[in-house]
């Protein structure tokens, strides 16, 4: 039973994780806290079931195509709403053109397609497999290698692409590495992009995974995969994965075992507890400032 | 007087001048905490909700006289806006902000979780004690006590904190117990208002007081101009009037409102009036000011 | 009379070592000059004994008291006032708010005196005006009082500074790189306003700088900070002639 109930964790943890991934990205290298990601990934949960509904296209091509809308959503919303205050003001401005952004999409989605639930239809046989005394549902294995594959290539671009490292460098240092003619502006569109495709990927999988889909899911959504980051440390790649499969977990396991009905203050509960004991977060550095 | 002024003044302006007057006072103390002290707080709905329902539960299951329930709605709010002061100590910027959202979060959680509270249905018929000249005279008692104490050394401490939190230390302000302070008063603010919501509305509900809550509270202070009365007193003017002038677009409302956010901080990121206060215009209109 | 005593003060970040047993004493009433390559350490040692910085190892006591545990606030309220390298002013805050503030520390009116206005408060913020306003007059800025500290020159922002931090009556005051990014007749304006506010305010001056012609002229004595550890003190003429600081940072002389 609690072998289960951690996979149920790790399997919301990986979608938590891929939304955070989007949050720690942006706030790593321009220090936004990108309130609208939230709704990008609500959109690749509907890109998802427009794909599959109106197109007929199995599961992995409905979320590629997610992923690619997504990917220019995310630029076009960076280049709209962020990129015309990017050093010119506040960072408070910046967090209310990302609410203004948030609340535009959310409204949009909830024009076009009514504040209801839809159902994504069932595209995926589902089989449980018994490994020992777990069940596992064939759902829940293809959302967690889908996860763990999008995050291995993360890493890998990162790590050994040349974008990948224009990307560290810029969020070191953004101005640093514009004077080492790295063009910044495509760099950070870049990570939009790259950001917004996973949250889409888990925009979808969630779909499919809770069979529903609707116009506000990504605030709540958005919310607790921002706990996540913060709780891996904000800033940190590793640390968003980590943050993501630890709160969907925790959550879980608090559901399970303690109560149901406070299941969304335990993510806040535990974004309080991590800021207040360990602002940094489990993968962060502690910043000494420098006065 | 409401029944004087109902003669004079249709109701539905009436009910907005009232709600404007209620906007003021619960935007005047988000303006100490994020306008003037700098303390990003995007959780101020939650010190509202717990005014209000205290203020609610007090007068109808205790029978309390109005004033005391609504001071000791305000009261508890103040507490708790101490309790959230406490992790300034260690956070700052972003970060506070999270603590600030996922505590207005866990407040709500709690409330649809309050028995006494009514739950998700909420609480309802409260006698409507909240009259335009309670109103309006707790917002010019609220206004000049304000002025009075953002033109003192209080105040010059709070305002320093926001500009230069290390130089304000060296002058000997001690940074912490200031910004607790804040966000002790600021939330007092924000529980009267509360308590004058319940009031006036009769009925409150969790979702009354929810995220968006405390955006649209933060965007009034935001738009006039942070840590300006007269700027926070406009901007909740304009921002309480525009929903209901959008009602002609009625769906398409919040449409607008997320894209006004995002043209608003594309060109006006200091609010429309910047950082005036009321000294300046003191100093303008009587061409003398201090000394 | 020592009013400032720096023992053994190590500090680290991280694998930097970025004092290294630094032992300092400070007399009364001296201008007393600190200078040293970038990355000496100069600042860090400001930040130390304002109490930003606590350091790993070493005490420092400041008239006969124990600074450890003093934050930085505290260290403000024992006396010790200081400027910045990078200047940091309150920018939308008025010219003489900015002074203002610099006198939180000697004030006693609490938030409920300010919120209601009650005598003392009264009182206590006609003492804190004409003290502000008399400390502009020093500086030259008394005529744009009323401006936002952002907008004055580069040089009306450092005096600025100091203004503000003579307001909290200071015995100790720390100035780093008052200098930095002034002409000529500005520092000699400058060296004429150090000593006029050693005269009037019986201040103790601890002196940042790099201008090595102002810091000659100026300081009664120098220590020199090279790589977080001292490696002279003494004179201006013996600073001057020491083998050690020459081949660091002065150069040899022609």
């Amino acid at each position: 039973m609690f072998l289960e109930q951690f996979l149920n964790g790790l399997t919301l943890g990986s979608t938590y994780a891929l939304i955070a991934l989007g949050y720690t990205m942006v706030y790593g290298i321009i220090q936004l806290i990108n309130f609208a990601h939230g709704e990008i990934y609500m959109f690749g949960a509907f890109a998802g079931l427009l794909l599959v509904t109106v197109a007929g296209v199995n599961l992995f091509v409905a979320l590629i195509g997610a992923m690619l809308f997504c990917m220019l959503l995310g630029m076009l919303v960076e280049r709209i709403a962020y990129r015309p205050l990017r050093g010119k003001s506040t960072r408070l401005s910046a967090l209310i053109s990302a609410i203004g952004v948030s609340i535009f999409l959310s409204t949009l989605m909830a024009l076009l397609r009514g504040t209801n639930t839809t159902r994504y239809p069932d595209i995926i046989h589902r089989h449980t497999y018994t490994i020992g005394s777990i069940e596992i549902s064939s759902l829940q294995i293809i959302i967690l290698v889908v996860a763990a594959l999008l995050m291995i290539g993360l890493e890998l671009l990162i790590q050994r692409t040349r974008i990948g490292k224009a990307m560290r460098a810029c969020s070191q240092d953004l101005e640093a590495s514009a004077l080492m003619g790295i063009n910044v502006n495509r760099v950070i569109s870049a990570t939009f992009a790259i950001g917004s495709s996973l949250a889409a990927a888990g925009g979808v999988m969630v779909g499919i995974y809770y069979n529903a889909v609707w116009p506000y899911m990504g605030t709540m959504a958005g919310l607790k995969a921002f706990a996540a980051a913060v709780l891996g440390g904000i800033g940190s790649i590793p640390g968003a994965m980590i943050g993501g499969l630890t709160l969907g977990v925790m959550e879980i396991m608090g559901v399970a075992y303690l109560s149901s009905s406070y299941k969304d203050a335990i993510a806040f509960a535990i974004l309080i507890l991590v800021l207040i004991i360990r602002p940094q977060g489990i993968m962060g550095k502690k910043q000494v400032k420098k006065v | 007087m409401d029944a004087i002024l109902t003669q004079y003044i249709d109701a539905y302006y009436l009910r907005i001048i009232i709600l404007i007057g209620i906007n003021i006072i619960l935007a005047l103390g988000l303006n100490i905490i994020t306008g003037v002290t700098g303390q990003l707080s995007m959780g101020h709905a939650g010190f509202m909700s717990i005014g209000a329902y205290t203020a609610a539960i007090l007068t109808m299951k205790f029978g309390l006289p109005f004033w005391m329930a609504l001071l000791a709605g305000a009261s508890l709010a103040a507490f708790f806006g101490f309790l959230i002061g406490i992790p300034t100590l260690r956070l700052e910027g972003d970060y506070l902000a999270m603590v600030t959202i996922g505590f207005a979060e866990i407040i709500r959680v709690f409330f649809l979780n309050f028995e006494p509270g009514g739950k998700a249905v909420g609480l309802y018929g409260m006698p409507q004690h909240t009259t335009f000249t309670i109103v309006w005279v707790l917002v010019i008692i609220v206004i000049l006590l304000n002025a009075k104490l953002l033109e003192s050394r209080t105040g010059r401490a709070f305002y320093a904190i926001r500009e230069n939190e290390i130089a304000a230390q060296a002058s000997g302000i001690n940074t912490t117990r200031f910004k607790v302070l804040a966000f002790t008063v600021g939330s007092f603010l924000g529980g009267l208002g509360g308590g004058l919501y319940a009031h006036y509305m009769s009925y409150i509900a969790p979702q009354d007081f929810a995220f968006m809550k405390s955006i649209e509270i933060l965007n009034m202070v935001v738009l006039g101009g942070m840590g300006s009365i007269p700027g926070t007193i406009l901007g909740t003017i304009i921002l309480t009037i525009a929903p209901e002038m959008l009602r002609i677009v009625a769906d398409y409302r919040l449409l607008f409102y997320g894209a006004l956010l995002v043209i608003l901080m594309i060109f006006r990121p200091n609010g429309l009036l910047g950082d005036i206060r009321i000294y300046d215009i003191r100093k303008r209109w009587f061409n003398r000011g201090v000394n | 009379m020592e009013i400032l005593q720096m023992e053994g003060i190590t500090l680290e970040f991280g694998g930097l070592r970025a004092l290294d047993s630094v032992d300092l004493t400070i007399n009364a009433g001296q201008i007393f000059g600190i200078i040293g390559p970038n990355g000496a350490g100069k600042t860090t040692l400001f930040n130390i004994i304002t109490g930003i910085y606590v350091p790993v190892e070493g005490t420092i006591s400041f008239r006969g008291q124990d600074m450890q545990g003093v934050t930085a606030y505290k260290a403000a309220g024992l006396g010790i006032g200081r400027t910045f390298q990078n200047i940091r002013l309150f920018n939308k805050l008025s010219v003489i708010d900015n002074v203002r503030v610099g006198s939180h520390a000697i004030n006693r009116s609490n938030f409920i005196s300010d919120l209601l206005g009650l005598p003392r408060a009264w009182r206590e913020e006609k003492i804190i005006l004409a003290r502000a306003r008399q400390l502009l007059e020093m500086v030259g800025l008394y005529s744009k009082r009323h401006e936002y500290a952002d907008n004055l020159s580069y040089g009306e922002q450092r005096r600025l500074e100091i203004a503000r931090a003579l307001a909290m009556n200071p015995a100790l005051l720390l100035l780093d790189e008052p200098a930095a990014g002034m002409n000529s007749s500005e520092k000699v304006e400058l060296m004429d306003l150090i000593y006029q506010i050693r005269e009037e305010f019986n201040l103790t001056i601890l002196l940042v700088e790099h201008d090595m012609n102002l810091v000659m002229q100026i300081c009664e004595r120098i220590a020199v900070l090279n790589y977080g550890r001292i490696i002279a003190e003494g004179t201006p003429d013996e600073i001057k002639t020491n083998e050690a600081v020459i081949s660091s940072y002065l150069g040899a002389q022609a």
